[in-house]
């Protein structure tokens, strides 16, 4: 299409390569900007429809915005095993891994996925630019990394009938790969690969492919989709199911350790629950030492789910009298807890769960204050007044269905 | 006589109300026995595959009304529940156009303005105004209606909070509230409203499951009964759960037995035992009797009352009103199996004034469509009813619930749900098969004038009567609402006055059904409400929360 914007260029906002696609289909124009490409908020006027299909049938969402790149040769694994806090010398061809990745201070950069793609051959997705962070890191080492960030398109394909849907688009005979595996197969004529991986806590997969067979791939997925309420979705109903799935979300609910400005604005891997993603026992990777170190006295800050207790919330709006106004998606912004007069915590993303049919929250808490059942106070505004309402430390992920592991036939 | 005293309820009827009694009781450490008569519990509430492949709501087919708090307290979510969002209305019109209702406001009044940009703001001025008074009146749905005839220290105190409750109400706000319950519908939409298709779909919410006209004084209430559900604190919103209404009862059902509470399907109950003025227990077909400390029922009043009762046990008083009470069935029901989507001629592009783009049209077969095309239509449809017959052209409130959650029918096929008024229980020389099959020809005569076509893709049509709905589940005269929600039944008079708060002349034996406050609509409030004043009696606490 001719009047599509330039892909080149140096534009605060470029399109993806499915643009020519997502362009018209997004008939409110809700655009967001992701890294510096238009990514679609919500296609529709609401993102309901878009989240439910995340839900109950199959959403599609554009991810070619994350940062991709590719390390080969011999040194491949070394580098990733180097970077990542995991232990990656385990990883075999065909398979995926989620990691963070810290600085020497061993608090967190980025997070992200390796996939084994062969013998020495990794993809390592992030979600800010890392590519110099990465070549001074393979100092050293025999191999080639190389930024295919804008040469390679990334959709992911969401919920519980995504895999019909990738199925029925020509995926049936190679079958549904693993939990956190890795294939490849023929999409609309373009090589594709697919990794059952995702960042909805659903049934799922992300998709990816050359930039300019990227068209064709979701062709085919939307029309072979049709039969599965098959709908592209944006940003604002990702965040919600992210939310639930207890992932969290660069910026939102962490700073990366080298843009923060003050020592409190960063995390460690154990301060945001990822102490399972720490292999301390592997010969070297960035932070080790801190993070060694670290395990040696108790954690300062948790990670936690936290659900507001709805009839102290209606409380606070019946004394304002008004109802409950609830937030219409994801919110971002940080909001404070408390315990009695002391602040200990805060939330950092919020939303209310249509599927839980609860106002769930991801907050930084105090570790003494982070055990599941402590009950806490978060200060919101009702009616431009400062006001707290009761929440409760609880278990994530909120929202864990049997089919996010699952691999169907 | 000896019987088995081992439990400490028992519930006749498996249906949503009688489910969520049940799980409220066991959740306060009660040991509940529940008595389904049929293979499946639900009620009006199933979800079943009848015809291989497609899953079909047969009766109830929305989501609304079921109070947030049940939802809660039950943790229907981790049990099943999903509720998925029906988000616009569609009316086609004779001549190939349509009215849209959007879930986006300004899409809504530029559908409106088409007809009259003076309705297309005072569409937005009304939602604001059914908000407030659905608002205030939100807390009358978890209130037990006091007694106003004897009232107690009790009863003071709901009158007073109740006063409260609507004293953010202006007076305009207090003369449409009166209004609301004295009006009809269609009087009270054209004191706002010029556009006769907006006015007739409108007014039907007013008419449904009642056996009245949209001109019928009373049904404004009706009207502003479908406005006071909500989910995710929106009030009106309407949705559609996924699996179909049956995946409502049966996670109601599975959070009553995780909660300890027993449910016995193909358990029919023929009567309660009394003794003593006091209910003991109930005796099932077949002569089993199983004792217990208190007995709830979830059917209706005529059946609550008139059938599990020794008559003897009542009041003659009290037996009057119960047989005076209106439970006229005016419904029917009518499932299709469907081999491709329904072609609209509305959203086909072919006449009209306006042309939808296949997006839009998407979007709404994934709404609700209401063959209400003017108020003279639907008050004929009533006409027919007057007198004895089933409407030759009725309303019919549809949906295609394959749209909305895909694994109701096979890839590529669809499930249409429509509910169809009026069928007269009544109906003039009673309903028998041949008159079944008049009446489905008749729904889908009608509907094919508006979706040209649709005879060639039906591949199984079930049609329920309101005898049918009497006969499968239990419904007297098959009317949905277990009573008719006229102001006159509500509330302080539902079913009797005096005995509006869930218990009844017979000591021990309570109602928890949908003919109970505040009525019908997948709503479950009769059954919570029964079920706290139960333990109120037994002096239980309420359990855990």
């Amino acid at each position: 299409m001719s009047n599509l914007p330039d892909r080149s260029g140096v534009s605060a906002a470029l399109p993806t390569p499915l643009h020519s696609r997502t362009g018209p289909l997004c008939r409110t124009s809700n655009w967001r900007r992701w890294s510096g490409f238009l990514a679609a908020d919500s296609y529709e006027p609401s993102h309901h429809r878009e989240y439910h299909a995340v839900r109950a049938a199959a959403a599609l969402f554009d991810i070619s915005p994350l940062f991709k790149y590719r390390l080969t040769g011999p040194g491949a694994r070394a580098l990733a095993d180097r970077m990542l806090t995991r232990d990656v010398t385990r990883l075999a061809t065909g398979r995926v891994l989620y990691s963070p990745w810290c600085d020497a201070r061993g608090k967190i950069r980025d997070d992200g996925t390796l996939q084994r793609l062969g013998e020495d051959d990794y993809r390592l997705t992030s979600a800010q630019p890392t590519l110099g962070w990465i070549t001074d890191l393979a100092r050293g080492l025999d191999v080639s990394v190389s930024d295919e960030s804008e040469g390679t398109a990334a959709l992911a394909l969401q919920g519980p009938l995504s895999w019909k849907v990738l199925a029925a688009a020509g995926a049936r005979a190679i079958g549904s790969p693993r939990y956190f595996g890795l294939t490849r197969a023929p999409l609309g004529g373009v090589e594709t690969w697919i990794s059952r991986t995702g960042y909805t806590g659903d049934l799922g997969y992300e998709l990816w492919m050359p930039a300019d067979g990227a068209c064709a791939v979701w062709d085919t997925l939307i029309e072979a989709g049709r039969d599965f309420g098959i709908a592209p979705a944006g940003l604002a109903a990702l965040d919600i199911a992210r939310i639930e799935a207890a992932l969290p979300l660069v910026h939102t609910d962490y700073v990366p350790a080298h843009e923060a400005l003050i020592g409190a604005q960063r995390s460690s891997p154990f301060e945001m629950g990822l102490g399972w993603a720490v292999d301390l026992d592997k010969p070297a990777f960035v932070g080790k030492e801190a993070l060694r170190a670290e395990t040696g006295e108790p954690p300062r800050w948790r990670f936690c789910g936290i659900a507001i207790d709805w009839d102290s919330l209606e409380r606070v709006f019946w004394r304002a009298g008004l109802p409950p106004l609830l937030p219409h998606g994801a919110v971002r912004s940080s909001a404070p807890l408390f315990h009695k007069s002391r602040q200990v915590g805060y939330a950092s993303s919020r939303t209310w769960s249509p599927v839980l049919k609860s106002y769930i929250g991801l907050a930084h808490i105090e570790a003494s204050h982070g055990p599941v059942g402590t009950n806490l106070e978060m200060q919101i505004t009702v009616e431009h007044r400062p006001a707290r309402v009761g929440v409760r430390v609880v278990k994530t992920p909120f929202f864990n269905p049997r089919r996010k592991r699952a691999t169907p036939a | 006589m000896s019987i088995r005293g081992d439990h400490d309820a028992v519930i006749v009827g498996g249906g949503h109300n009688g489910l969520v009694s049940a799980a409220y009781l066991a959740r306060a450490g009660l040991k509940v026995l529940v008595l389904e008569r049929r293979h499946l519990v639900g009620g009006a509430a199933v979800t079943q595959e009848v015809f291989p492949g497609f899953r079909y709501s047969v009766a109830s087919y929305v989501v609304s009304l079921l109070r947030p708090e049940i939802i809660r307290d039950l943790r229907l979510p981790e049990h099943g529940l999903d509720i998925l969002p029906l988000e616009s209305t569609l009316t086609p019109l004779p001549g190939g156009d349509s009215l849209a209702r959007w879930s986006d406001p300004d899409q809504t009044r530029r559908e409106i303005a088409r007809w009259s940009p003076r309705d297309a703001d005072a569409y937005a001025d009304f939602s604001r105004c059914m908000y407030k008074l659905a608002w205030a009146l939100k807390p009358l749905l978890s209130t037990v209606p006091p007694n106003p005839l004897r009232p107690g220290v009790r009863d003071a105190k709901t009158i007073r909070e109740l006063a409260r409750a609507v004293r953010g109400l202006d007076e305009a706000d207090f003369e449409r509230l009166f209004k609301l319950t004295t009006m009809s519908a269609a009087d009270f939409l054209s004191e706002w409203f010029e556009t006769g298709p907006l006015i007739a779909t409108m007014s039907a919410s007013g008419i449904i499951g009642t056996f009245a006209g949209p001109r019928t004084p009373g049904t404004a209430y009706v009207l502003l009964h479908h406005y006071l559900g909500e989910i995710d604190g929106v009030f009106r919103a309407w949705g559609f759960a996924r699996g179909g209404n049956g995946a409502v009862s049966e996670s109601i059902a599975s959070a009553a037995r995780s909660l300890g509470a027993e449910i016995r399907t193909s358990a029919p109950v023929e009567q309660v035992i009394t003794s003593g003025g006091r209910a003991r227990g109930v005796v099932l077909e077949g002569g089993e009797e199983i004792g217990a400390r208190v007995v709830l029922s979830g059917l209706d009043p005529k059946r609550t009352f008139l059938q599990l009762l020794d008559q003897s046990d009542l009041p003659g008083e009290f037996v009057k009103s119960i047989q005076r009470f209106r439970i006229r069935g005016s419904s029917g029901k009518v499932n299709l199996a469907l081999s491709e989507l329904p072609r609209f001629t509305c959203l086909a592009g072919a006449g009209g004034s306006l042309t939808r783009t296949p997006g839009e049209a998407e979007t709404l077969l994934r709404g609700a469509i209401s063959i209400s095309p003017s108020v003279d239509y639907l008050e004929r449809a009533y006409d027919d009813a007057k007198y004895g017959r089933f409407s030759r052209r009725p309303f019919m409130d549809i949906v295609i619930p394959s749209m909305i959650d895909p694994t109701m029918a096979p890839p590529g096929k669809h499930v249409m749900s429509v509910f169809v008024q009026y069928a007269p229980f009544a109906l003039d020389g009673g309903w028998n098969r041949v008159k079944r099959d008049a009446f489905g020809d008749a729904v889908i005569d009608t509907l094919a004038e508006f979706a040209p076509g649709l005879r060639d893709i039906i591949l199984h049509r079930q049609v329920m009567t309101p005898l049918d709905m009497q006969q499968q589940m239990g419904l007297t005269e098959g009317n949905i609402f277990h009573g008719e929600l006229t102001l006159q039944q509500l509330f302080l008079f539902r079913p009797v006055t005096g005995w509006a708060n869930f218990r009844t002349p017979v000591r021990g034996y309570y109602q928890c059904g949908s003919g109970a406050h505040p009525g019908g609509g997948v709503c479950g409030a009769p059954g919570r409400l029964a079920a706290l004043e139960v333990l109120r009696d037994l002096k239980v606490r309420r359990g855990r929360s």
